[in-house]
């Protein structure tokens, strides 16, 4: 399984804060989860095609080519903002 | 030295910056310097009623420990501390406090500056305020994001 989160504006965008999904070949990189998430509907396109969207693996900031493992945690979210 | 003592708290109810300075100071803590953020409220369109932040839980706090132990590795610290609220705050609360010892201030000036600047860019958090025109996302500031990139050579952060 892989565990996906979404925060912030992201979070609203997609009426959504966490998803479990199968882990497959489909979602073998952060990459490869986005495309298959933006397949959803026009919202998750959206959201989660923002160029300034953040990634985190295992709570770590990742890239888009980050690989993704069963049991992994992703999270998409807008830049910080605290302080 | 000693390794620094670190200390991240991510919290809901408000604090005393008195109370919490009392952690840094160490028989050797020639130097204590703090720094305290309220929540702003605006003016007229821009009034902010109630600042709401949201954060992740987890990765927030280990992002602020990341934070403090690379300023401690940055500078010889005595200790390193940073709170932060979440949940719905007024204008004028107190939203984030970090302190910081050394044996003199011109590290612990430096060294709480880094820190503040590191956690505006890189820890998750996220603030939307609520005003008389509804609820928006606050965007994040460039500004921040260029005082930050001023630590990018340990050298040039502690001169």
């Amino acid at each position: 399984m892989l565990r996906v989160l979404f925060f912030a504006r992201v979070r609203e965008q997609l009426g959504c804060d966490s998803l479990e999904l199968p882990w497959s070949t489909g979602h073998a990189t952060v990459e490869a989860l986005l495309s298959s998430l933006q397949q959803r509907g026009p919202n998750w396109q959206a959201a989660l095609g923002q160029p300034n969207l953040v990634v985190a693996v295992n709570q770590q900031i990742a890239d888009s080519a980050a690989r993704l493992q069963a049991g992994d945690e992703v999270a998409f979210f807008p830049p910080v903002t605290g302080g | 030295m000693a390794a620094a003592i670190l200390s991240a708290q991510v919290q809901e109810q408000t604090f005393d910056p008195g109370a919490l300075q009392q952690v840094l100071v160490t028989a050797d803590s020639g130097a204590v310097v703090t720094f305290t953020g309220h929540v702003r409220g605006g003016a007229g369109e821009a009034e902010v009623t109630c600042l709401e932040l949201e954060y992740y839980p987890g990765m927030t706090e280990r992002s602020l420990l990341e934070i403090l132990e690379d300023a401690a590795t940055r500078w010889p610290l005595l200790a390193a501390a940073v709170v932060h609220r979440v949940g719905r705050l007024a204008p004028g609360e107190p939203i984030v406090w970090v302190g910081v010892s050394a044996a003199h201030r011109g590290e612990a000036f430096a060294a709480c500056d880094f820190i503040m600047d590191f956690l505006k860019t890189r820890a998750p958090f996220w603030k939307k305020e609520h005003g008389p025109a509804g609820a928006s996302w606050v965007a994040a500031r460039a500004g921040d994001d260029e005082r930050a990139a001023r630590w990018q050579s340990p050298a040039d952060g502690a001169g």
